[in-house]
């Protein structure tokens, strides 16, 4: 499981850099909706995978018995996934002003501020 | 309890919500917004004496003991960096009250102001890594809002540059978070540093700080990762320019100096160098790309970049004195670079322009004005007896003792290429006759401009600031002295973050 999700998590990251590097400003942000999704995956995998074992310490007990998932970096991805939704939110809204005033969607056409 | 080292963070909090309560009353949200700085200020002062009697101050969120819980903690350069970001906050909410139009009175400029210095701060106090991360993000989104505010096309094509630059490090910062997690299963800093030198594989721990040096090197803005800075810094108003080229990339510096001190001190021969190489580059770039400018604000946004580099110098050395330098050389740089972003705006307030082609003739109306700009203008170049002397003179005495020749004669190269840049803003803005066809009936006129003189209040203030640093160098000496030596021992950190959970 583990390996197929580097895989998984590979390409997500490689979709999103290739997306940015593309000269629509549309595909800049999706690129990085995927990088942030591809982020959080990274969290998960990680800190290690583990099926059907909750966080719970049963009744009675001081710790709980056996292997069980780690719920922070559920907690971390949890945190990160608002605080990417947010950012994405302005950031689509900066792109649709940006396509106003510039009356184009090609970052080309963006350099005045460059030279 | 101590309430001081939760103060700069509740504060600046407290005042973005006043303030928005406030929405429709310009006139309460500027005067909340002098009083919240000017407590932050205070809070600031009060932390760094009490830090100067006990070494640390520590706070478990909630009475969760470390590492579990979330820590509040400041040492002494947290401290330093929270009463300049009290400095600057203050500065800028006087010089606000002046020269910002009501359209961005209207649309929130004070409230992002305080929730951007909430960010700052916090990043400053924050003792765990992912903590470290919120608090930046809390700070880059009220950036990214401060900088769109006005909605000019040059704001949007900055805007879209800067937000995309930032969220990319934010992506890197993030997943080498995860790593790290996944490595040693903590997430405060302090259990970092001290379970990181147990870890025998140090292949992947070097991986580690290579993306925390690109992630905290684009938020800094160190070579090759700057080029968001001067494609942005000039476009908002000019309040927020000064406030962002004081304290941002500042924050990128310290969480640079927080992690290359206390996380990834085990194979400095490796990272250090590195860092050694950005930080001459960065240098360098920065100061050849102003030399080529011929706007206001842009090449003051390219000097950012050089200065930067002598910060990360002081890093990359890695010496007692060079570390003193570096933390010098932000105290000083701080003050130093907000002031000259906030002349600027005096002077597009009295001639309408940033382009150094259409500016002249201050000098011949205005000559206080013009001694205004010499001083920090001097000092960021490194003329002696100024601020910028003093941090220059540690940071390259501290390279010339451990022999690294091309590092020194880079920064002594850039002074000079400073002082040049900084001669061209004077020739032509304040020296030179004013061009043919400019409006300059504001520059002439007799009449007391009451905004003028409440514009010039924040700018007197820090000149003499700049004054203070340089002439009475020996306690900011001892200050920054004190700091690099917590800086170099990062085992009493560890110690007074963790205590007997060691």
């Amino acid at each position: 499981m583990e390996s197929l999700m580097a895989y998984v998590i590979g390409i997500l990251f490689a979709a999103a850099i290739y997306m940015m590097l593309r000269r629509s400003i549309v595909k800049l942000v999706i690129g990085l909706i995927i990088l942030s999704n591809a982020a959080n995956l990274l969290i998960f995998a990680v800190s290690g995978m583990t099926r059907g074992a909750p966080p719970l310490i049963p009744e009675g007990a001081a710790a709980p018995l056996g292997i069980i998932a780690d719920p922070l970096p559920q907690a971390l991805i949890l945190t990160a996934i608002v605080i990417a939704f947010g950012v994405l939110a302005f950031a689509v809204v900066l792109i649709h002003r940006a396509y106003e005033v510039v009356g184009n969607d090609d970052l080309d056409q963006m350099k005045d501020t460059d030279t | 309890m101590s309430p001081e080292v939760v103060l700069p963070i509740i504060i600046p909090l407290l005042a973005g919500a006043l303030t928005l309560a406030f929405w429709r009353s310009t006139f309460y949200q500027r005067w909340i917004s002098l009083f919240a700085t000017t407590a932050l200020l205070g809070s600031g002062i009060w932390l760094l004496s009490s830090i100067r009697e006990t070494g640390f101050v520590v706070m478990q969120m909630g009475g969760w003991a470390a590492p579990f819980g979330i820590t509040i903690v400041a040492d002494l350069l947290s401290a330093i960096m929270i009463v300049l970001t009290g400095i600057i906050g203050l500065a800028i909410a006087v010089f606000s009250m002046a020269a910002t139009p009501d359209k961005h009175q209207k649309f929130g400029y004070f409230p992002l102001m305080h929730l951007l210095l909430a960010g700052v701060a916090g990043s400053f106090l924050a003792g765990d890594i992912f903590n470290l991360f919120v608090w930046f993000e809390v700070m880059l989104l009220a950036s990214f809002a401060l900088l769109t505010l006005g909605g000019e096309r040059a704001q949007m094509e900055g805007a879209i540059k800067y937000v995309t630059l930032n969220l990319f490090s934010s992506a890197i910062f993030l997943s080498a978070i995860g790593l790290l997690y996944g490595m040693v299963g903590t997430l405060n800093m302090a259990d970092i540093g001290d379970k990181l030198s147990q870890v025998e594989h140090t292949g992947m721990v070097n991986v580690l700080a290579m993306m925390f040096l690109i992630s905290f090197g684009i938020k800094a803005a160190a070579f090759p990762l700057f080029f968001w800075l001067p494609a942005s810094y000039h476009t908002p108003l000019v309040g927020v320019s000064a406030l962002f080229a004081g304290l941002l990339t500042k924050v990128g510096v310290y969480a640079l100096y927080r992690v290359f001190t206390l996380i990834f001190i085990g194979d400095t021969g490796y990272t250090h160098t590195i860092l050694l190489w950005v930080a001459v580059l960065t240098m360098l770039t920065g100061v050849l790309g102003a030399a080529a400018q011929f706007e206001f604000r842009r090449i003051l946004s390219f000097h950012i970049v050089s200065q930067i580099g002598y910060m990360l110098l002081g890093l990359a050395l890695f010496t007692p004195l060079a570390i003193i330098g570096g933390v010098f050389y932000i105290m000083h740089h701080i003050i130093v670079k907000t002031n000259l972003f906030l002349i600027s705006g005096v002077v597009y307030r009295l001639l309408g322009s940033y382009d150094l082609k259409k500016l002249g003739g201050v000098y011949k109306q205005r000559p206080w004005l013009a001694i205004l700009f010499l001083i920090p203008a001097l000092s960021l170049a490194g003329i002696p007896p100024l601020s910028g002397f003093f941090a220059k003179f540690l940071v390259i005495r501290a390279g010339l003792e451990v022999d690294a020749w091309i590092a020194t004669g880079t920064a002594l190269l850039v002074g000079l290429l400073t002082l040049y840049s900084m001669i061209k803003i004077w020739a032509e803005v304040f020296w030179k006759k004013l061009p043919e066809g400019i409006d300059d009936s504001r520059l002439i006129s007799n009449r007391t401009d009451s905004q003028l003189l409440v514009m010039l209040i924040p700018v007197v203030g820090l000149t003499l600031c700049t004054l203070y640093i340089g002439l009475n160098g020996e306690p900011i000496y001892q200050l920054a002295s004190d700091a690099a030596d917590q800086l170099l021992n990062p085992a009493a950190y560890i110690e007074a973050v963790l205590g007997e959970n060691l």
